[in-house]
């Protein structure tokens, strides 16, 4: 019992250190670069998770480490102490760096393949799924047989019952 | 079924041909790298900057204002003793820092003062003026990502051109150059 109870808080000691490790790990943000406001530094912070660290290029600003990323978390601190609002900052930061920065494209005419494009798709499948089953359905609508083609029935069907007679007589034949 | 019908079958396979013709001509284009940015400052007017010199070199400082000083058109490099790429592109920069119609000015980026000093003794300065940046400040109304940068800014201070990663072999002849020469005969 008492090898159970240390064993389980070493387990829990490691999971907490492993847990602190990684919290340290994805927080790149330097204690001289926070905010003394707290609202500020929260919303520095939400921005940085929406801009894309342009030397990493897959990682945002608040958990690169890379120099320019710290340099841009600062800049966008500096624009929000200045009273930019959140939109304020990333449009300084796009109209230097493109949407690409932005890990959200934003809406607009260049963009809207990208926004929509997904939409379109499923539209196109959904006009050519009913022009398929009104195609389907036009065809099952019958024409009248022409009187050759009764006549045609009319043997196929005569056919059919004398060769049905016939093998049913053969069957009577053999087991009598 | 009619052939109209028939060929609503086709259709299908017909956009998937095109959609993976684009990805071909996409992935293999030539000069296509997707870590190269497209910059969004092409024919926007430079941005406002005043760098410091870095002392003792013996050319002055970098501000805006010398981009539209003397009607000639500049070519901007951005720089860094750290930057290995650097060196690579360095003579070229040598063969335009020697032209006298055009401006060759570089910026110093997130350098040391002493160590950039000491990286263009040693190389040569081919710039006719060099501005420091050591915090990138400059850098990131430029646009700029990584070292080393180029840009073509025609006498009225409008960027032409960006150039990213270093100018390799026969960068300077066929590209350079020529955006150089178009914008002096505007």
């Amino acid at each position: 019992m008492r090898g159970f109870i240390l064993s389980t808080t070493i387990l829990f000691a490691l999971i907490a250190t492993i847990g602190i490790a990684s919290i340290s790990l994805v927080q790149a943000v330097e204690p001289d670069e926070v905010l003394d406001d707290p609202v500020l530094e929260a919303r520095a912070r939400e921005i940085s998770k929406e801009v894309r660290c342009l030397v990493c290029q897959n990682e945002p600003i608040d958990s690169s480490n890379a120099d320019l990323a710290k340099e841009l978390r600062i800049v966008v601190r500096e624009r929000l102490v200045a009273g930019d609002s959140d939109d304020d900052v990333k449009d300084y930061l796009s109209s230097r760096y493109g949407d690409f920065v932005l890990f959200r494209p934003p809406f607009k005419a260049s963009t809207f393949l990208l926004w929509f494009g997904p939409l379109l798709v499923f539209a196109i499948g959904v006009i050519g799924i009913f022009f398929f089953y009104r195609g389907n359905r036009t065809n099952k609508v019958a024409t009248p047989l022409s009187a050759e083609e009764q006549d045609k029935l009319q043997q196929l069907l005569q056919d059919e019952h004398e060769t049905t007679q016939k093998i049913t007589r053969n069957n009577k034949g053999e087991a009598s | 079924m009619s052939a109209k019908r028939k060929a609503i079958f086709a259709l299908p396979l017909l956009i998937t041909v095109v959609i993976f013709g684009y990805f071909f001509w996409a992935l293999t284009k030539p000069g296509r790298d997707p870590k190269i940015l497209p910059s969004v400052l092409i024919d926007k007017p430079a941005p406002e900057f005043d760098l410091k010199a870095l002392v003792n070199l013996g050319v002055p400082g970098f501000a805006r204002k010398d981009l539209t000083s003397n009607g000639k058109v500049s070519v901007v490099n951005i720089f860094a003793s750290w930057c290995i790429p650097c060196l690579v592109e360095h003579p070229d920069m040598v063969k335009l820092g020697q032209r006298d119609d055009i401006n060759l000015y570089g910026i110093n980026y997130r350098d040391k003062p002493e160590d950039g000093l000491a990286w263009l003794n040693k190389n040569g300065n081919p710039y006719h003026r060099v501005g420091r940046d050591p915090k990138s400040r400059a850098g990131i109304d430029w646009g700029v990502y990584g070292v080393p940068e180029t840009f073509i800014v025609d006498a009225s201070g409008t960027i032409r051109y960006k150039h990213v990663g270093p100018l390799n072999t026969g960068d300077l002849e066929d590209t350079i150059l020529p955006i150089i020469e178009s914008l002096q005969a505007q």
